[in-house]
């Protein structure tokens, strides 16, 4: 792929620039910190390209509006911090219920409630899996790096509309206000993954045999959206066998595509005995630890970075599992993912939170102090 | 009795009938009064979108053969911006009821006014939550009983109108389910004109509200309805305190503005 001379960039700024590449060209958003810079870089960038830029009266109607402009065809995204994130949790439940692409960033900040505004936490990973009542299917990304920022912003829209199923970007403070160097595509059309444009007379939107393109209002398919359980056609039931099947049916998409959500990077050695499960900002403190112990002392040290959080990597936590004889799980929170690793591990390696919650980052030394014990 | 000429049918979507209306709901007339409106702005059917909130009247969304889009409880409004920014050439009729309009989504009303994209907010005020089985909303009037307000609300009501004029709403109009050729030719109105525009329909709730109040069943509150409204023209040489009970009809304000849409699009050279 054609690709300029580095640029440097802030984590926020390679967010929109992602967007921008990925086709999306519509954002509503309301002003929060640590996450204004997307709508700013957004307002800046949209008009020139043709796109909307729209200021929302708040963090719900935001997200309404997303869901509006994706009905209309457009790709879309918004962007917010902690308390707008838990403000748009009822309409981001709508588009999974609706099957309407549209990406959601939340800039991780310190809560809950206010909190720190300014200051990094990684405290909204169950937010992100939950937040929206009912059982429901969502994709979360976590990047730890501003050039990771750019390409899983564009993998959210690519895939956002390939399985007409919102996707979570989790930044966290520090990834979104660092400055890092990133390559940014000449040629954005490259980004932007076509969905099929064929559409059957009988076009049905919710089509039981499987994933069906949205087509957009205004081209004569007279379908109805509604975040109520519905047919095939969109049209409102109440009868279990539909509603059961339609949950199943929205579920089963992640899990089909299973390969193409569920991203991760490891590093290290080939048979570890200790390695660090992490993602986000913590990653780049993992990583100098691991710089250390493998690629310096050749110690049977790794990292899993997990690029996605949601649906969580289940597999690669297994395989790991039964290589490893411990798993450090370090993340800054009070132990989220860390819950979810046990519940993979299955017993078979220890698994040792490490927490810091009080708005730092967590140092290469915290975590090198406990996974010394095991190396010695 | 006058039989309207319309071809209703043809827009309803009749294998999702029958409504889940209760007996003598005003819903249905100002579901046909919206579809007639829809008739004589002469649109393409494949241009017209219904958006609705969460409530009784935001039901007809699914029985209207048009794109339709049921939304989350008072955001209607919130999506009807972002779809008719995304496509300013589809032509949005919004339908509200007087809690998902001036209650939770009150915020979403107030800007859509400040805006003035070019939405038709047709908002059915049966003074009720009805869905819910009778609650008072922000549009019952004062000393009415509701399920919440046993003794009758103590609160102040909005004047929706006077609440849209005061965010800058430039159409305003105010019909009845008692009296729907007006209705309809308000709504039509409403579709022409270039900007936001609400069109506040009252409609009876003889169930949840009628009931409660003992106003009667569906005749009688629809009967009332028509005796207590007076229209703007008529209105206009009267004096204030003989104003005091009556509901004003018609088009109570129209202001040519600069819609929003079309000033975003030259702005950036794509009008």
């Amino acid at each position: 792929m054609p690709e300029t001379k580095p640029v440097l960039m802030q984590g926020n700024e390679a967010c929109a620039e992602g967007a921008i590449s990925a086709g999306v060209r519509f954002y509503a958003g309301y002003p929060i910190t640590p996450s204004t810079e997307i709508a700013e870089r957004m307002a800046a960038r949209l008009p020139g390209l043709g796109g909307v830029f729209i200021q929302m009266e708040d963090e719900i109607a935001s997200m309404a509006a997303v869901i509006g402009a994706s009905i209309g065809g457009k790709r879309t995204l918004t962007a917010t911090s902690g308390p707008g994130f838990s403000l748009k949790q009822e309409n981001i439940g709508y588009a999974v219920m609706a099957e309407i692409p549209c990406v959601i960033v939340n800039v991780q900040r310190m809560g809950p409630s206010t909190g720190v505004p300014t200051a990094p936490s990684q405290g909204d990973v169950m937010q992100a899996r939950w937040g929206t009542h009912g059982d429901h299917p969502i994709i979360v990304f976590s990047p730890a790096s501003v050039y990771e920022t750019y390409y899983l912003t564009i993998a959210a829209v690519n895939l956002s509309q390939k399985l007409r199923q919102p996707v979570i970007l989790l930044l966290d403070e520090v990834i979104g206000h660092m400055r890092e160097k990133v390559f940014i595509p000449e040629d954005s059309k490259l980004m932007v993954e076509k969905a099929s444009d064929k559409v059957p007379a009988d076009y049905k939107p919710y089509d039981e045999k499987g994933l069906t393109p949205l087509v957009p209002f205004g081209f004569g398919h007279y379908y109805h959206v509604t975040g109520l359980f519905h047919d095939q056609y969109g049209f409102p039931t109440g009868d279990p066998l539909q509603v059961e099947r339609a949950q199943d049916r929205i579920h089963a998409k992640l899990d089909k595509y299973r390969d193409e959500v569920v991203l991760t990077n490891y590093i290290g050695h080939k048979e570890p005995r200790v390695v660090i499960v992490t993602y986000g900002c913590t990653v780049r403190s993992a990583r100098a630890v691991i710089k250390k112990a493998y690629w310096q002392n050749r110690q049977p040290a790794g990292l899993l970075s997990l690029q996605t959080l949601w649906p969580f990597p289940a597999k690669e936590i297994e395989t790991l599992a039964k290589q490893a004889d411990v798993i450090l799980v370090p993340e800054m929170n009070m132990g989220q993912i860390v819950g979810e690793v046990e519940r993979h591990v299955k017993g078979e390696a220890e698994v040792i939170p490490i927490n810091r919650y009080d708005g730092e980052m967590i140092s290469p030394d915290q975590i090198s102090e406990k996974m010394g014990r095991w190396l010695s | 009795m006058a039989v309207i000429e319309s071809s209703t049918q043809d827009y309803l979507r009749t294998k999702k009938l029958p409504h889940i209306w209760c007996p003598g709901c005003g819903n249905g007339i100002v579901t046909a009064a919206l579809i007639r409106a829809i008739e004589r702005a002469d649109y393409d059917q494949s241009d017209v979108v219904i958006v609705s909130g969460i409530g009784c009247s935001s039901r007809a969304a699914g029985y209207l053969n048009f794109n339709t889009l049921h939304t989350t409880h008072g955001r209607a409004l919130a999506f009807a911006t972002g779809l008719k920014m995304a496509r300013p050439e589809l032509k949005l009729f919004v339908i509200m009821g007087d809690g998902d309009c001036s209650a939770i989504g009150g915020n979403h009303f107030i800007h859509s006014a400040r805006r003035n994209l070019d939405l038709n907010a047709v908002v059915v005020n049966n003074h009720i939550y009805g869905m819910t089985g009778g609650q008072h909303s922000p549009l019952t009037p004062t000393g009415k009983k509701a399920t919440t307000a046993p003794g009758g609300t103590l609160e102040r009501e909005f004047n929706l109108l006077d609440l849209a004029k005061g965010a800058g709403a430039t159409f305003g109009a105010r019909g009845t389910a008692a009296q729907p050729r007006q209705l309809e030719q308000l709504i039509a109105r409403g579709a022409n004109h270039k900007g936001f525009s609400v069109i506040e329909a009252l409609s009876p709730c003889p169930i949840a509200y009628g009931r409660k109040n003992k106003l009667g069943g569906a005749v009688d509150m629809l009967r009332d309805m028509k005796d207590s409204s007076i229209s703007v023209e008529r209105a206009a040489g009267m004096e204030e305190a003989d104003l005091k009970d009556k509901k004003i009809t018609g088009v109570i304000y129209n202001y040519d503005v600069p819609e929003y849409a079309e000033v975003y699009y030259r702005s950036i050279g794509k009008d």
